[in-house]
């Protein structure tokens, strides 16, 4: 569904993202992870038409992505959520979710209806009346994930949507997380909290530096040297296996 | 020749020189009244709509000295300036920022709000009359060939420089001035070790107003006050602080001769009415193409 | 409040203001209202740019000045039918809102930077006005010729002379009309996709981008709703006082004006620019009364209070007027049940 073939961006003297292939399967739950800076927001910026590429081609069921605007991207059905959270705070809850849903409906009232519709899938039907600006955290990152199911997407590119979730909360996210691939939506998932990646993930990714260092599952990249280096360091890879060898 | 429909004279190099030099003069004090505003916005990130009506409320305030007390406009700096920063640091204080949370459009608006409170004061207390100040000297000076510098002139761009050398000096040796060059580079870290920001802000509000006030004692001999002024300095002062760069000092000078310069010119060529308009382009060009300006720091 | 309750309630102050002539005989009041509606039509201008798009305009004069001179150079030049100029008008500030819309939209420009580039454009069509005496006459001004046959009332757009209802309430009457026009606009553009898609640029423009709409697109869209509406406005200022000049077709008067009304009275809401308009002129009325009483007649002192009141306003009712009155009807009207 999507191919990500060379994509490069480079900021002044520092190269943000370098060379980077990748392929996101129809129906799949694909993660990217990497350590802070790693050029993961980066790259979903020119996934989602938020920058432009200086190199490299983004495929999106054959159509070309790069350089488009975010706009028409959402409308060929690609739909990303921020890292930080965006409410549109002095609306509420429906009327966010509505915006979404506007994409695709026209009459102002059935917008209104279907963003009723999926704020009770999401579990949020108490606080539809609520302005956005009042939820917690958690409660905007469902509202965000909302609004961007609204747009009935074909692929949904999460931005740490778990971040600042209590355990419990990351377990309800998973939960829905899973129902959204199941009704069809392909996801492809940036992460930092690995308990996420690792019960989620098809395959995941991992980014260091602007480049992809490793490629699998999650249970093939949990054991990679590069990766286990990226996160804690030179040499640490080389100890682990010492201390394994050790224990044997 | 003609140019869409427009008569522009040919004139000869000297008149031109001329009338380069004189922009170079109104400079020096376009340059003052925007330091202020740059100043202002480098710290406090206001967009200071009110530096206008600022400027002719001081022109007042030098007139009124003049005229009650036969005090001389130079020397009403003395009372003008630091009256300017009291007032500046009390608006500030008091209702600007009290006003101020949120998008910075709204505290635009709350200056413009400001703005209109004192122009409106002002033609309420002082009729729409202008009033201007007489001085025994302003019709001598220096003749360069090319044009006839008055004394006014001249005064105003020493002043100018000596008031900017002054500030500079101000800002990089005192604590207060590394205070504020502190605030305005992170807030944040500024409350953090201690410096008390609220204060800092109003001081350097203060300082903006008290280069307005400086700028209204220089303009004095030579420009007629009445409330709308201010009015017309605004867009001005806007064009030289975004074309100088927002927040920057050197932006500020720069800015205020490229444009009294150009101001003058356009005067020549384009006549007295159309030559404004070289500014409001100038300003539009500016904001589309370059709004960081020439010195300015990229966002 | 449900959308039936505020039908009924705009259908009742429709009533009201149809109705005025038969419980409102003084000349002076039918002005005010008059003026009130004028200022409340300008203020919703400026609302849909400003208060739904949430970009701030200092230079709103532009597009009222624009359709007013149209609408009196038509006439004075070529002897157009207003009718006819009308719709020049209309399209001419419709272009120029195109125009600058497209620039600064194009190039980015929000917040305070569009505020002030908006200024800048109505400054240098200020002095354009001014200079270009061959087109616009310059700082004389248009002055359109007055119309004193009964007979040509109507087809001349001019009721000064024209029969005694005409002459009394023929322009408040307009005036009711273009109100009506400009809000029912409004109310529809509030329910609207393109309100809602408007209303999320305001509140953040990536998000909404990321959520499909053009914003581009929706700033352009409401840019020109507005310059509108300040054309209609400009029409009619200009059939009713036969004279424009620069100075009041470009210059910072309207500008100002046409923000005050929103802000005080309400961004974002329908009924916001005519709560603000009733306020500011009905205080501007009291001001007026008060100091006339113990100075002569001083100009300035109204604009010092509506300076105040946007200050106080500004920093502690964000939603003016309307959220203050919202507010107290939330207090004293409890919902049964209601959103648990």
């Amino acid at each position: 569904m999507l191919e990500v073939h060379s994509l490069s961006k480079t900021f002044g003297g520092l190269k943000a993202v370098e060379d980077v292939d990748l392929r996101v399967g129809e129906g799949e739950i694909v993660s990217l992870i990497g350590p802070n800076g790693a050029g993961k927001t980066t790259l979903f910026a020119m996934i989602s038409g938020f920058l432009g590429p200086d190199r490299g081609s983004v495929l999106y069921l054959g159509r070309e992505l790069a350089g488009q605007r975010p706009h028409q991207i959402c409308q060929w059905g690609v739909v990303r959520t921020f890292q930080v959270v965006q409410p549109f705070a002095n609306l509420s809850v429906r009327e966010n979710i509505a915006v979404g849903a506007h994409t695709r409906i026209r009459a102002r009232s059935e917008a209104m209806e279907r963003a009723g519709v999926i704020a009770r899938q999401l579990g949020m039907g108490a606080m539809l009346d609520q302005p956005a600006g009042a939820l917690t955290v958690a409660g905007r990152k469902r509202l965000e994930l909302a609004r961007a199911l609204a747009t009935e997407p074909r692929l949904l590119l999460l931005d740490e949507v778990m971040a600042g979730l209590t355990p419990t909360e990351v377990a309800e996210v998973v939960e829905l997380v899973r129902d959204i691939r199941a009704s069809g939506i392909t996801i492809f998932l940036i992460e930092h909290v690995m308990q996420a990646v690792m019960s989620l993930s098809d395959r995941t990714y991992v980014l260091n530096q602007g480049r992809l260092i490793a490629e699998g599952t999650p249970a093939e990249i949990a054991v990679t040297p590069e990766v286990i280096e990226a996160y804690l360091g030179h040499g640490a890879a080389a100890r682990f296996a010492v201390q394994r060898g050790g224990h044997a | 020749m003609e140019f869409l429909g427009i008569e522009i004279p040919l004139y000869s190099w000297s008149t031109v020189i001329g009338s380069a030099i004189s922009g170079v003069f109104l400079g020096a004090i376009y340059a003052l009244v925007a330091l202020g505003l740059t100043l202002i916005y480098g710290v406090l990130h206001i967009i200071n709509f009110a530096h206008g009506s600022l400027l002719m409320l001081a022109m007042y305030a030098v007139f009124f000295l003049w005229h009650l007390f036969g005090i001389d406009p130079y020397l009403a700096m003395l009372i003008v300036v630091p009256g300017g920063f009291l007032f500046g640091y009390g608006l500030q204080r008091s209702v600007i920022g009290k006003a101020s949370h949120g998008r910075d459009e709204i505290v635009l608006l709350v200056t413009l709000g400001v703005a209109i409170v004192i122009e409106n004061a002002a033609l309420f207390l002082f009729t729409a009359n202008e009033r201007s100040v007489q001085v025994p000297y302003d019709l001598d000076g220096i003749d360069l060939g090319v044009t006839f510098v008055v004394w006014p002139e001249i005064a105003a761009l020493a002043g100018s420089l000596l008031i900017t050398l002054a500030l500079w000096s101000f800002m990089t040796r005192t604590d207060t001035g590394k205070a504020i060059r502190a605030v305005a580079k992170e807030r944040q870290g500024a409350r953090l070790v201690g410096i008390n920001v609220e204060h800092i802000f109003a001081v350097s509000f203060g300082i903006g107003t008290a280069c307005v006030a400086a700028a209204a004692s220089l303009l004095a001999p030579t420009y007629a006050v009445n409330p709308q002024f201010g009015y017309l300095f605004v867009l001005i002062a806007f064009t030289i602080v975004v074309l100088g760069g927002m927040g920057s000092f050197v932006g500020a000078l720069v800015g205020g001769f490229i444009i009294g310069i150009t101001e003058q010119l356009g005067r020549l060529f384009l006549g007295e009415s159309l030559g404004l308009i070289t500014i409001s382009v100038i300003f539009i060009l500016i904001l589309l193409f370059r709004p960081t300006g020439l010195f300015g720091q990229k966002v | 409040m449900s959308d039936r309750a505020r039908v009924i309630g705009w259908a009742i102050l429709a009533t009201l203001l149809l109705a005025l002539p038969l419980y409102v005989t003084s000349g002076r009041w039918i002005d005010f209202i008059e003026l009130t509606l004028f200022v409340a039509v300008m203020g919703q201008g400026w609302n849909i740019l400003g208060g739904y798009g949430g970009q701030y305009s200092f230079g709103h004069a532009l597009f009222f000045g624009t359709a007013a001179y149209l609408q009196a150079l038509l006439q004075f030049r070529y002897g157009l039918s207003p009718w006819i100029a009308m719709w020049f008008a209309l399209a001419g500030s419709i272009l120029v809102a195109s125009f600058v819309g497209y620039l600064s939209f194009r190039y980015g420009l929000r917040g305070s930077y569009f505020a002030l580039i908006t200024l800048a454009f109505a400054e240098a069509f200020h002095v354009l006005a001014r200079s270009f005496i061959s087109i616009t006459e310059g700082g004389r001004g248009v002055q359109l010729a007055l119309n004193q046959d009964p007979e040509r009332a109507v087809a001349t757009f001019q009721f000064n002379f024209a029969d005694d209802f005409l002459k009394a309430y023929g322009f408040y009457y307009t005036m009711v009309a273009i109100m009506a026009l400009a809000y029912a606009a409004t109310w529809w553009m509030e329910r609207s996709r393109f309100g809602a898609q408007l209303v999320a640029v305001r509140e953040n423009e990536d998000a909404a981008q990321a959520l499909g709409i053009d914003a581009f697109r929706v700033k352009m869209g409401a840019i020109c709703l507005s310059a509108a509406i300040m054309a209609l406005a400009g029409i009619y200022y200009v059939q009713k006082f036969l004279f424009i000049d620069p100075g009041i077709a470009y210059g910072p008067s309207k500008s100002v004006e046409a923000l005050f009304a929103p802000i005080i009275g309400g961004l974002g809401t329908v009924l916001g620019p005519l709560v603000g308009a009733l306020f500011i002129q009905g205080v501007g009325e009291i001001a007026k009364e008060f100091i006339g009483m113990f100075w002569q007649d001083r100009p300035g002192v109204d604009l010092i209070l509506f300076g105040i009141v946007l200050v106080l306003v500004l920093g502690f009712l964000p939603r003016g007027l309307v959220g203050l009155i919202e507010d107290a009807w939330r207090r004293l009207v409890p919902r049964a049940g209601g959103d648990a």
